[in-house]
């Protein structure tokens, strides 16, 4: 009864987006005010009617009803409560369900704090949404639908991929959904901009907090997705250029320039042509990265086929959205005349070099990750593009965009002399210098560049700050006073840069990581990174569903203990598989790592690491999405903050 | 694991099955000949994973081509010898960093192209001819005349 609630539900769901998609559009161009009204009550109906089914798909999870289809596929009784409830979005299905249903909330979001927008532009925002979501959704009730029951049901279920039972990974669909749905609204927001024919500084100003929310998500997502395949999948490494977190690095890229850009067109009302195509690019590559590269099709050409019936409704419909909101761009966007005159030398010139830069990243990336299909398809030849690739191919426009990235907050807006930035930067340049300098010492040379960067990011970051309190030129005291009045948007800037270098400074440490593959026996002792590893006993520890075999260490320096860890193997009978328990013990300066291979006569294969600086990563990471949701607080920023009546009797006088 | 990888397409992580871990009895004895084997073992595509080196597969197939190449390198051949001979064994598809050729020009000049187009783009947008500002209004006029004025 409750999945065909939730089946219902789904099917309302579609007939809502669609009357989302047309009446509001209809009343946008009619200037129909109670049709354009009509926008935010679809918008929560939509996404009500989606919960519900969500709601629906959760209760039958929880309750293990292996009569629906994809329950008995992925689950199994035994599973813990919060692996029940995660496992929803583990799948297929149900990730499409959450996809939708964030979809539907970034409606509703526009509908519950778009109050000040003008009517027409929120409806028109609102119907390109429902438009969006009513393909989807659609794609969820008709080619992959959740709620399909299996008769006669069996007693139990598969049981998920043990990979997934994993708290890291049970969080990390939702923020980076969050990201690469919320990017949808500034998509939104670009197709109302070209029906309207319009782009002004307003315009800026409310795509810009919205683009700000996603694109903190989106750095959160990636974040966790990393740290999981550090800790989880036990190769001591956190990025491996995959083709699927490529896809998700694209819309990353992609959204940093559109944050960027969409500060042009507030404050100086310039780059809008610009700025539409970048919020179109950006949603279009969250949709290409999740639903195309996960597909399997960069990897097989042959993965596609598993369920055609997918696979061309999703290529259909990826055609219509992407392809209607670049022919609205061809068509409309000429209409938007170029305004606002900036010198290349200005604070307006270097965001345009970082959009640049970022933009040219993307390509690469895009490039090297679509290669061999496109080598294989238009030349019938097997080639691979692999990590020496693309760090070869990023590191060149990634040490201009960090010069550029710390020059460009001192430069004044529309025009601007290069000595007086220069000369406020020049201990930063001094400091980052000495440190690599030093490093080059005692580490290769790419390392030390990483460690110099990170110098150059953390200290530059806060050094318009530092000017602006005028700090060591008023009294101490005064300076400080000065703190309190500067807006959190310049704050979430300087701490989203400086996190940017914290995460360099870890990329950096892991360069220098190291780590050895020993086979000892239980009281054998081995040295590494000044640490003496021991390990004292191999036990075997019973689990839930699984079985576990654990190798205690411990680890001294100078006698001293300094962890005792106890990474393990877990074996599921259920789904056949074995996992590795990777055992990390950090003081946040370095990581100790440690992987229980197999075992044989009596002595175990250990992996062991000292990884140096790991956790300023994410940690990194962490801080650049704070200072996104810090920027986002600032008062200035609030989404409908109203700019034309301010302007408005300064006409009238 | 083909379920798995059909099923799960919406996570940002790459879902190998994680046990890569080496057998230390294969690893060379001088800790400067491994290190040698490891960072061309990392240029090497394990050719029945997705996407992973043979440092990092678990894979049988990246077992044995870890042997080999330790072999090599044992042999003492240089790092170029031996991606040689294993491109002549199995095609261009076993290096990760794919070599610079026709086929591959577009790949390679990947950045500079980047670079290169977004600065006409830049270029274009400056030339283009901006409208001229809108007149000012009779109001603004006598404003005008009065800031002349005074």
């Amino acid at each position: 009864m409750i999945p065909e609630l939730g089946h219902f539900a789904l099917a309302l769901a579609v007939v809502i987006a669609a009357a989302q998609a047309v009446l509001p559009l209809i009343g946008a161009a009619r200037r129909d005010a109670a049709l354009m009204a009509s926008a935010p009550s679809l918008a929560f109906g939509q996404f009500l009617a989606l919960a519900l089914a969500f709601g629906a798909l959760l209760w039958s999870s929880v309750v293990s009803d292996f009569s629906v289809y994809n329950i008995a596929e992925n689950s199994q009784s035994l599973k813990p409560l919060l692996y029940k409830i995660t496992g929803v979005w583990g799948d297929h299905e149900g990730s499409i369900l959450l996809w939708c249903l964030i979809l539907a909330l970034c409606g509703a979001a526009v509908g519950a704090f778009g109050r000040a927008l003008p009517a027409a532009v929120r409806a028109r925002v609102i119907g390109v949404l429902g438009a969006t979501s009513a393909g989807f959704v659609l794609f969820s009730l008709t080619v992959s639908n959740p709620f399909v029951r299996l008769w006669p049901p069996p007693w139990e279920g598969q049981g998920m991929n043990p990979l997934l039972e994993d708290p890291g990974l049970a969080f990390h669909p939702p923020i980076l959904y969050a990201g690469y749905v919320g990017f949808s609204i500034p998509f939104a927001f670009a197709l109302a901009a070209l029906i309207e024919g319009r782009v002004d500084a307003a315009w800026g100003r409310w795509v810009r907090p919205w683009a700000l929310a996603a694109w903190a998500f989106l750095t959160g997502g990636i974040a966790l997705g990393s740290w999981w395949s550090y800790y989880v999948l036990g190769w001591g490494g956190y990025w491996f250029w995959d083709p699927v977190e490529n896809a998700s690095l694209l819309p990353w890229l992609a959204g940093t320039a559109l944050v960027h850009s969409a500060i042009v067109v507030e404050k100086r009302d310039a780059l809008k042509i610009w700025t539409v195509l970048l919020a179109i690019g950006t949603f279009s590559l969250s949709l290409c990265g999740t639903f195309l590269v996960r597909s399997g099709i960069l990897n097989s050409v042959h993965a596609f086929a598993n369920d055609p019936a997918r696979g061309v409704f999703i290529l259909v419909l990826l055609a219509l959205v992407i392809g209607t909101a670049l022919a609205l761009f061809a068509w409309r966007a000429p209409r938007l005349l170029p305004t606002g005159i900036f010198a290349p030398l200005s604070r307006e010139g270097a965001l345009v070099l970082n959009n640049i830069l970022l933009c040219s990243i993307a390509a690469v990336v895009f490039t090297g990750t679509t290669y061999p299909l496109f080598a294989q398809l238009l030349a019938g030849a097997q080639i691979s593009v692999g990590a020496p690739f693309f760090n070869a191919a990023v590191l060149p426009l990634a040490i201009p965009l960090f010069v550029v990235m710390v020059i460009g907050p001192m430069l004044s807006w529309k025009r601007a002399a290069l000595a007086p930035a220069l000369i406020r930067l020049w201990w930063v340049a001094l400091a980052a210098l000495a440190v690599g300098v030093f490093a080059t010492f005692h580490t290769a040379i790419f390392p030390a560049l990483g460690f110099a960067a990170s110098v150059w990011l953390i200290l530059g970051a806060f050094v318009d700050i530092i000017a602006r309190i005028r700090l060591f030129r008023l009294p101490l005291a005064t300076s400080l006073a000065r703190l309190g009045g500067i807006p959190l948007a310049a704050w979430g800037g300087a701490i989203a840069h400086a996190g940017m270098g914290i995460t360099v400074a870890g990329i950096a440490g892991m360069a220098i990581a190291e780590h050895r593959i020993v086979a000892i026996a239980a009281g054998e002792t081995v040295d590494l990174g000044g640490y003496r590893w021991t390990l004292e006993d191999l036990r075997d520890a019973p689990g839930p569903n699984y079985s576990a075999r654990l190798a205690d260490i411990r680890v001294t320096r100078d006698g001293r203990v300094i962890a005792v860890m106890s990474p393990g193997r877990r074996s599921y009978p259920l789904q056949r598989t074995t996992t590795t328990e990777t055992a990390i013990r950090t003081n946040l300066l370095r990581d100790l790592y440690a992987v229980l291979g197999e075992e044989r006569d009596g002595k175990a294969v250990l992996r062991l690491h000292v990884n140096y600086l790991a956790p300023w990563i994410w940690l990194g990471a962490l801080v650049m999405a704070a200072g996104g949701g810090l920027s986002l607080a600032d008062r200035r920023l609030r989404i409908g903050a109203p700019l034309r009546r301010a302007a408005a009797p300064v006409v009238a006088a | 694991m083909i379920r798995a990888l059909v099923l799960l397409i919406f996570l940002a992580v790459p879902l190998a099955a994680a046990f890569a871990i080496s057998d230390p009895a294969e690893m060379l004895p001088d800790p400067k000949a491994e290190a040698r084997a490891e960072a061309i073992g990392r240029q090497l595509r394990c050719l029945v994973c997705q996407n992973e080196s043979i440092e990092d597969s678990g894979a049988d197939l990246a077992r044995d081509l870890r042997h080999i190449v330790r072999q090599h390198v044992a042999a003492g051949e240089t790092n170029k010898e031996i991606i040689a001979w294993m491109v002549a064994r199995y095609g261009d598809f076993v290096r990760l960093r794919p070599p610079f050729e026709p086929l591959t020009w577009l790949l390679w000049a990947s950045p500079a192209l980047a670079l290169v187009a977004g600065a006409v783009i830049v270029a274009f947008a400056l030339r283009e001819k901006r409208p001229p500002p809108a007149p000012l209004s009779a109001a603004e006029q006598r404003k005008l005349k009065d800031v002349l004025k005074s």
